[in-house]
């Protein structure tokens, strides 16, 4: 498959999760739409990979092999980001009882 | 002996710091006996030194206290320098500043224990300033004590700073001080640059070697510096001013000492001058310029203290024509004689005017004799004296200089001789008109005189017998051979310089020297009979109109510097004011301003909605994005 698809693909994962991002109020989905842009950044990863480990199998074995284990890097990353985000929104639960971003901005009183 | 001279400046010192650090708990009696004593053993010191010097075969000693400069090879250590003429002006300087401190400790008695302390401690740092400057045995020390006599001078004239008018004055004396003292720091720059050192000896070694422009160029900066200490024309008006102060300051300090400065420099550095004939004429003619315009300005005033400080512009202007001519030995002989009738004069003055309750204007005093019999007396003396009437100390003095100006040039000579009268003339309208006559004050004012308590006449006493005595250290060579103690005894010191490579005073015949004294003593006295007869019997009362009243104003000078410079410089310094305030202050603060102003509309974007700012995240990446694909490259 020529890389283009995953270009493509990868870009509209990408622009929804911005777009989640930018219109979205609710903390989860927010934090949803940022994992969607992470694992569009991680595909693309991938395919890029891929398409150089075919291209230069002939030479080097190894070629591409760090972009997949960037991807198992972003993916523990994630991980941890997760139980850390998720934990926030926890406790801005319990502080304002509800999960709204736009309620932050009493931080600033 | 001499090594000890050291402890002629610092106990003064030591006075000004105790009575100025603890002036609100001295009583005035313990004031005074601190402010005289500490004068008392510095005359003590003084004499024993004299003493020591005085032997034949004195050497001049230079004493080193410690290093004061010391860069690269410029060395300058803090050094006094003992000689005739420096030991002489300490004599001078502290004897008369005795009779001076123990005349104020009567004299101002009326003010509170903590100014009477102020009063002491400022005059004491002025005597140590003074010391400074005759003992210095370099142009710079020389140049501390020129500017410490400045200093206490400023502080004195302003001593009643309650009073606006005498707080300019104070103002006035210390700006046209620095004036002349910017020329006498360049001098020294110059003197550095030139020689290397700024210790007499090395200076006067090498001064040979220079350059006739170079002399020139230095002496004439000296001579800047001279005529603002000295008050010389142009930079003379401070002066008259400067009798804002109690009178006893203007005695020692504007009379007797602190305007001798320039004098004593400029006789200090004789060689230097002996080498450089063009500005030996500049001084001449200075001194002659300020001798006759003072002496016809002091013809129509009619404050007691404006005569006699004009008198003291013009005395200075004598002495000035005696180094322009170098006659050396007189200007310093005149030096001497002229602090002690012009001390004895001006607490003469200062006893009238505490008779007279304040009271300065001679149209309102007038037989004054009857009630004041000792001041009447010695004021007297010092009138004879400074007339130039032999054998008062002035004839003396004064005719030296004359005699020296006679060799230069007959015109120095008819000039100085005209001033002479002039002089003899004011002196005896002062004279008469004060002491002789009817007296004019109110009923109030006659009951009240009285003649002064005795810590007030005993220096009169002493100043008026020193004022009539004086005159026996210098007998002419041309009266008596071999008499001139004065020069005998300053020879070591100025004696190279007198007819020395042309430039000293040319010998004349006697006969002509004692024509010369004979037409001025004649003269002296034709004229002080006629201002007396004239005066006492008729004063002037009224408002002087004419000529007279040019006079009384003073020729218009102080209106003319106004005029010139005063207004100029006004305009000059509100122009910078409004560069300051609208284009420097404006640039700074509008810098200050559009920061903050932007900094306020900056602020509206931290609105604290979380949307918000991720769309501005956005933005800014995709902003990066487009410059990196479009504008990079």
């Amino acid at each position: 498959m020529p890389i283009n698809y995953y270009i493509f693909l990868s870009l509209a994962l990408f622009c929804i999760g911005v777009a989640g991002v930018l219109t979205r109020r609710n903390a989860i989905i927010i934090f949803m739409c940022i994992e969607l842009m992470l694992n569009a950044v991680n595909l693309l990863l991938v395919a890029f990979s891929k398409m150089h480990q075919h291209a230069l199998a002939v030479t080097n074995p190894n070629a591409g092999i760090d972009g997949q284990i960037f991807v198992f890097f972003i993916m523990v990353v994630a991980a941890a980001e997760v139980s850390v985000g998720l934990a926030i929104i926890v406790m801005m639960y319990r502080n304002t009882h509800s999960i709204d971003v736009n309620f932050l901005n009493r931080l600033k009183h | 002996m001499v090594n000890l001279v050291w402890l002629v400046p610092v106990l003064p010192l030591a006075g000004f710091l105790i009575n100025g650090l603890f002036r609100n708990s001295l009583s005035k009696g313990m004031t005074s006996v601190v402010g005289c004593g500490v004068l008392l053993a510095s005359f003590i010191l003084s004499l024993l030194i004299f003493g020591q010097v005085r032997q034949e075969g004195f050497e001049a000693v230079t004493v080193t206290l410690f290093d004061f400069i010391s860069v690269d090879k410029l060395q300058i250590p803090f050094a006094f320098q003992v000689d005739q003429l420096s030991v002489l002006f300490l004599l001078i300087i502290t004897g008369v500043g005795f009779l001076i401190h123990l005349y104020s400790t009567s004299y101002m008695h009326e003010e509170a224990a903590p100014h009477f302390a102020r009063y002491f401690s400022y005059l004491n740092l002025f005597v140590f300033s003074m010391l400074l400057l005759v003992l210095g045995a370099n142009f710079v020390i020389l140049f501390i004590g020129w500017e410490g006599v400045g200093l206490c001078s400023y502080l004195l004239i302003g001593y009643w700073f309650k009073n606006v008018e005498y707080g300019n004055a104070a103002k006035k004396a210390f700006i046209m001080n620095r004036i002349g003292d910017l020329g006498f720091l360049i001098a020294i720059f110059w003197m550095i640059n030139q020689f290397g050192s700024v210790t007499f000896t090395e200076v006067f070694g090498g001064a040979k070697g220079a350059s006739v422009g170079v002399m020139t160029g230095i002496t004439l900066l000296l001579f800047v510096g001279a005529t603002g200490k000295s008050a010389q024309i142009p930079l003379y008006t401070w002066l008259p001013d400067a009798m804002a102060g109690p009178t006893p300051v203007s005695a020692l300090i504007h009379a007797a000492t602190m305007v001798t400065a320039g004098i004593y420099m400029i006789a200090r550095s004789h060689v230097l001058y002996s080498l450089a004939p063009v500005t030996q004429t500049v001084v001449a003619v200075i001194g002659l310029a300020t001798a006759l315009f003072a002496a016809t300005i002091a013809l129509k005033q009619n404050d007691i203290k404006k005569v006699l400080a004009y008198s003291t512009v013009s005395q200075l202007g004598y002495m000035f024509l005696g180094l322009g001519v170098g006659g050396y030995t007189g200007a310093v002989f005149h030096v001497m004689t002229h602090a002690f009738f012009k001390a004895l004069l001006f607490l003469g003055a200062g006893s009238v005017i505490h008779a007279m309750g304040g009271e300065q204007d001679i149209r309102k005093m007038g037989g004054l004799r009857k009630a004041l019999p000792v001041t009447s007396l010695t004021f007297f003396i010092g009138c004879v004296a400074i007339a130039g009437i032999p054998p008062f100390s002035g004839f003396f003095s004064k005719d030296e200089i004359l005699a020296a100006a006679y060799a230069r040039s007959p015109v120095y000579y008819g000039i100085g001789l005209f001033t002479a009268m002039l002089t003899a003339f004011y002196m005896f309208r002062l004279f008469a008109t004060t002491f002789s006559g009817k007296f004019r004050g109110t009923h109030e004012q006659e009951h009240h005189l009285h003649e002064s308590p005795s810590a007030m006449t005993i220096p009169l006493i002493v100043l008026a017998i020193l004022a009539a005595a004086a005159g026996f250290l210098g007998i002419p060579e041309a009266l008596v051979p071999h008499a001139h103690v004065l020069e005998h005894f300053l020879s070591p010191v100025l004696g190279g310089a007198s007819g020395d490579e042309g430039h000293g005073v040319a010998e004349i015949s006697r006969g002509t020297e004692l024509g010369l004294m004979g037409l001025s003593a004649g003269l002296a006295l034709i004229v002080s009979l006629w201002a007396w007869g004239k005066f006492k019997s008729k004063p002037e009362v009224g408002e002087p109109a004419g000529f007279g009243k040019v006079l009384a104003n003073k020729w218009y000078v102080d209106e003319l510097y106004r005029a010139i410079i005063t207004k100029p410089l006004n305009i000059l310094g509100k122009f910078f004011v409004w560069l300051e305030k609208w284009v420097i202050d404006g640039a700074v603060n509008g810098t200050g301003r559009l920061i903050q102003y932007s900094a306020r509309q900056l602020r509206l974007l931290q609105s604290g909605q979380v949307g918000g700012y991720v769309l501005l995240m956005v933005i800014g990446i995709l902003a990066l994005f487009l410059v990196e694909l479009f504008v990079k490259k």
